[in-house]
C-alpha cells in the first residue's frame, strides 16, 4: 500500500497547500510518493524531495504541464498509478478540477475535502456546507481522495532527501487550451493560510470602504477576504470570497464586519479558533458564532479599532 | 445546437440543516427543497444562450426520487423545452450520476453539458468532471463567464489565484458558478405552461447503470458546537479582550 499525492505549484515553487496535503497523505500512509508534473519545474521537484514525509518523487517534466489543465494532467497521472492504493491532493481549485477526472477513469467513487483521516480506507468529511459531519469508508480498491488543507497541518519543508525518478507524460489533450490567468497579486498573507483574517461583507457598502478593512489588514498582517454578497455585488474579486463555495479558512483570528452570517458563508470560518464580528444588527446571526461580538455601526467602529491598535505596544505577526 | 442541463434536488440553502437522532444522516421530512442553487445558473445560462439563437433545444435533466420532477419543472418554466426524469431512490453518487448522463448524452447527442460546480448537499464537486472524463470532453469547471464561439467556448473560470479564461472545443461540458448570471424567476403563466411540455420519465436499472454506492456512509454527526461567546460594549475593550484574554493580537 502507498500513496501518491499530485503537487500543486507554479512551475517554481510548490504551493502551500501542498505541504498539508503531504501530512494527510502520510497519515493515511506512511509510504509516500509526489508526482510532479511541470514544465521547467526541477526546482519544484527537488522542494517536495526535501519533505521529510516524502519517500520518493516522480517528476515528468513537459511542456504540456505549463499550464496546469486538467485534461493534460489526468493522462499522466494515470500511467502512473498501478502501484499506488490512494490517489491524494488538496480540495481547493486545482485539485477540486482534477481529481474527479482522475476517480472516474479509474472507476472510483472520489472521497472529497476530508478533514481527517481515521484509517486507511476510512474518512471524515463535512456535508451540507459543515453543518453535518459524515464518517464514510471507500470499498473501491483504488481511492481517490482529496483533502481540506486547512485541517492538517503543513508538513516540514526541509530536512528530507528522496529519490527523484524522472518519467513520460500521457497523450496531449487537443480539445481545449489555455488562454490566460489573471492572479491577484499581493503583499499579503495568502488567505488560505493567514493567521489572521479580516472579512467584510454587504455592509461596506461600496468597495471603497475596503479601505478601512485593508488599514487595519495592514496593522495586523492579515488577509483580507469577503462574504457572497460583498464579491457579488462587486466589491472585491472572487479570490477573495470565503465561504461554502469560497475558500474556507481556519485563521487564529477571523473578524468579520459588517457579515450578517448565512450558512454559507459561515462554512467557509466557523472553525476559526477566535471569531471577532463587528454587526449594528444585534440579531444578525453571525453573532451566534462569534467569541467576540460588537454591535456596532462599522464606519464607527473600524476607525476607533484602527486607532486602538495603533496605541497598543506590539501586535503579533 | 442543444444544450443539456443537469439539476439536482436539494434541501434549500436557506434552512439549517438538522442531525437526525440515529445518526443516520440529516432530517429531510419537512424540510423545504429547491433545485441546487449553481444548477439555476446552469439552466439560466443555457436559456440565455438559446435566447440569443446560438442553440435551438435547451433539455433539463435530473436524476432521484419522484420528487426530483420538480426541479425539472421548475427548468422548464423558465425556459427548458423538455425535460427528463431518471428514477433512482435514495443517494446517487457522483460517479453513478455521471455514468447515468453519460447515457443520456449518447441518447440526445447534445453539443453542450452544463451543471452546477457543486451540489450544496453533498458538496462532493465531482459530476461534471467525472462526465466529462468518461466522454473524453473538455470540461470548463467554475465558469463564470461563458462566451459561444463557432466550433467553441470561452469560458473564465474562478480559480483560488483569481480567475483564469480557457477555450474548450464543442462538446464541453460546464459547471457553473454562481456569478455566472442571475437566474430569472418563474412567471405563474410559465409555471402553467412547463407544465404542458414534456418530460420523459426512464429508471437508471432500464440504462444499464450500476447506481450501488461504493462509499458506506458510516455515521453523520453534529459539527462540534462552538461555546457561546459574549458581546463586547465598546472597540476598546475588545482589542484588550483580543491581546489580553483571546491573546491573538
Amino acid at each position: 500500500m502507498s500513496v501518491l499525492l499530485i503537487a500543486e505549484h507554479n512551475n517554481s515553487d510548490l504551493r502551500p497547500f501542498t505541504f498539508n496535503a503531504a501530512t494527510a497523505a502520510s497519515k493515511i500512509n506512511e509510504n509516500l510518493h509526489v508526482l510532479v508534473l511541470g514544465n521547467k519545474s526541477d526546482s519544484v521537484a527537488k522542494a517536495a524531495s526535501e519533505i521529510p514525509l516524502v519517500k520518493k518523487v516522480i517528476h515528468v517534466d513537459n511542456e504540456i504541464f505549463d499550464n496546469f489543465t486538467a485534461e493534460n494532467y489526468t493522462s499522466t497521472i494515470l500511467k502512473h498509478v498501478d502501484n499506488y492504493s490512494h490517489i491524494v491532493c488538496s480540495a481547493n481549485t486545482f485539485g477540486k478540477n482534477l481529481m474527479p477526472r482522475v476517480a472516474a477513469l479509474l472507476d472510483t467513487s472520489q472521497v472529497s475535502d476530508i478533514v481527517n483521516v481515521i484509517s486507511e480506507d476510512t474518512f471524515l468529511r463535512p456535508i451540507y456546507a459543515g453543518n453535518a459531519f459524515a464518517t464514510v469508508k471507500s470499498t473501491d480498491k483504488k481511492k481517490c481522495v482529496t483533502i481540506r488543507p486547512t485541517s492538517f497541518d503543513p508538513a516540514p519543508s526541509t530536512g528530507g532527501s528522496a529519490e527523484i525518478v524522472k518519467s513520460e507524460p500521457g497523450d496531449k489533450f487537443e480539445s481545449s487550451k489555455f488562454v490566460k490567468r489573471e492572479e491577484i497579486k499581493s503583499d499579503r498573507p495568502e488567505l488560505g493560510t493567514a493567521r489572521v483574517v479580516i472579512s467584510g461583507g454587504r455592509g461596506m457598502q461600496n468597495s471603497d470602504n475596503f479601505k478601512l478593512i485593508s488599514a487595519i489588514a495592514d496593522k495586523l498582517n492579515a488577509a483580507i477576504g469577503a462574504s457572497r454578497a460583498a464579491v457579488d455585488a462587486g466589491y472585491i474579486t472572487n479570490d477573495h470570497q470565503v465561504g461554502q463555495t469560497g475558500k474556507v479558512v481556519v485563521p487564529d483570528l477571523y473578524i468579520a464586519v459588517g457579515i450578517s452570517g448565512a450558512i454559507q458563508h459561515l462554512a467557509g470560518m466557523k472553525e476559526s479558533k477566535v471569531i471577532v464580528a463587528i454587526n449594528k444588527d444585534g440579531e444578525a446571526p453571525i453573532f451566534s458564532v462569534a467569541d467576540y461580538g460588537l454591535e456596532a455601526d462599522l464606519f464607527e467602529a473600524l476607525p476607533q479599532f484602527l486607532e486602538e491598535l495603533n496605541k497598543l505596544n506590539s501586535i503579533q505577526k | 445546437m442543444k444544450i443539456l442541463v443537469a439539476v439536482k434536488r436539494v434541501i434549500d440553502y436557506n434552512v439549517q440543516v438538522r442531525v437526525k437522532d440515529d445518526g443516520t444522516g440529516v432530517v429531510t421530512d419537512n424540510v423545504k427543497m429547491s433545485t441546487n442553487p449553481p444548477d439555476d445558473n446552469a439552466i439560466e445560462e443555457a436559456v440565455k444562450i438559446k435566447e440569443s439563437g446560438k442553440a435551438k433545444e435547451v433539455i433539463a435533466i435530473t436524476i432521484g426520487d419522484d420528487k426530483a420532477q420538480e426541479t425539472v419543472r421548475k427548468a422548464l418554466a423558465v425556459g427548458a423545452d423538455r425535460g427528463i426524469h431518471v428514477k433512482v431512490d435514495g443517494i446517487v453518487e457522483p460517479l453513478a450520476v455521471s455514468k447515468i448522463l453519460k447515457k443520456i448524452v449518447e441518447k440526445e447527442n447534445p453539443d453542450l453539458v452544463f451543471m452546477g460546480k457543486q451540489a450544496i448537499d453533498d458538496d462532493c464537486n465531482q459530476t461534471g468532471q467525472m462526465l466529462a472524463a468518461i466522454l473524453n470532453w473538455p470540461q470548463a469547471t467554475f465558469a463564470s463567464k461563458i462566451e459561444v464561439k463557432e466550433k467553441s467556448l470561452e469560458v473564465t473560470r474562478e480559480i483560488d489565484e483569481g480567475l483564469e479564461t480557457i477555450e474548450v472545443n464543442i462538446p464541453a461540458i460546464v459547471t457553473c458558478d454562481l456569478r455566472l448570471n442571475e437566474p430569472r424567476y418563474a412567471s405563474l403563466p410559465n409555471i402553467m405552461k412547463a407544465k404542458k411540455k414534456p418530460l420523459e420519465q426512464l429508471n437508471a436499472s432500464d440504462l444499464g447503470v450500476d447506481t450501488k454506492a461504493r462509499i458506506e456512509q458510516i455515521k453523520v454527526e453534529e459539527p462540534p458546537k462552538r461555546k457561546a461567546g459574549i458581546k463586547v460594549a465598546s472597540v476598546s475593550e475588545l482589542v484588550q479582550k483580543l491581546k489580553n484574554e483571546a491573546k491573538v493580537i
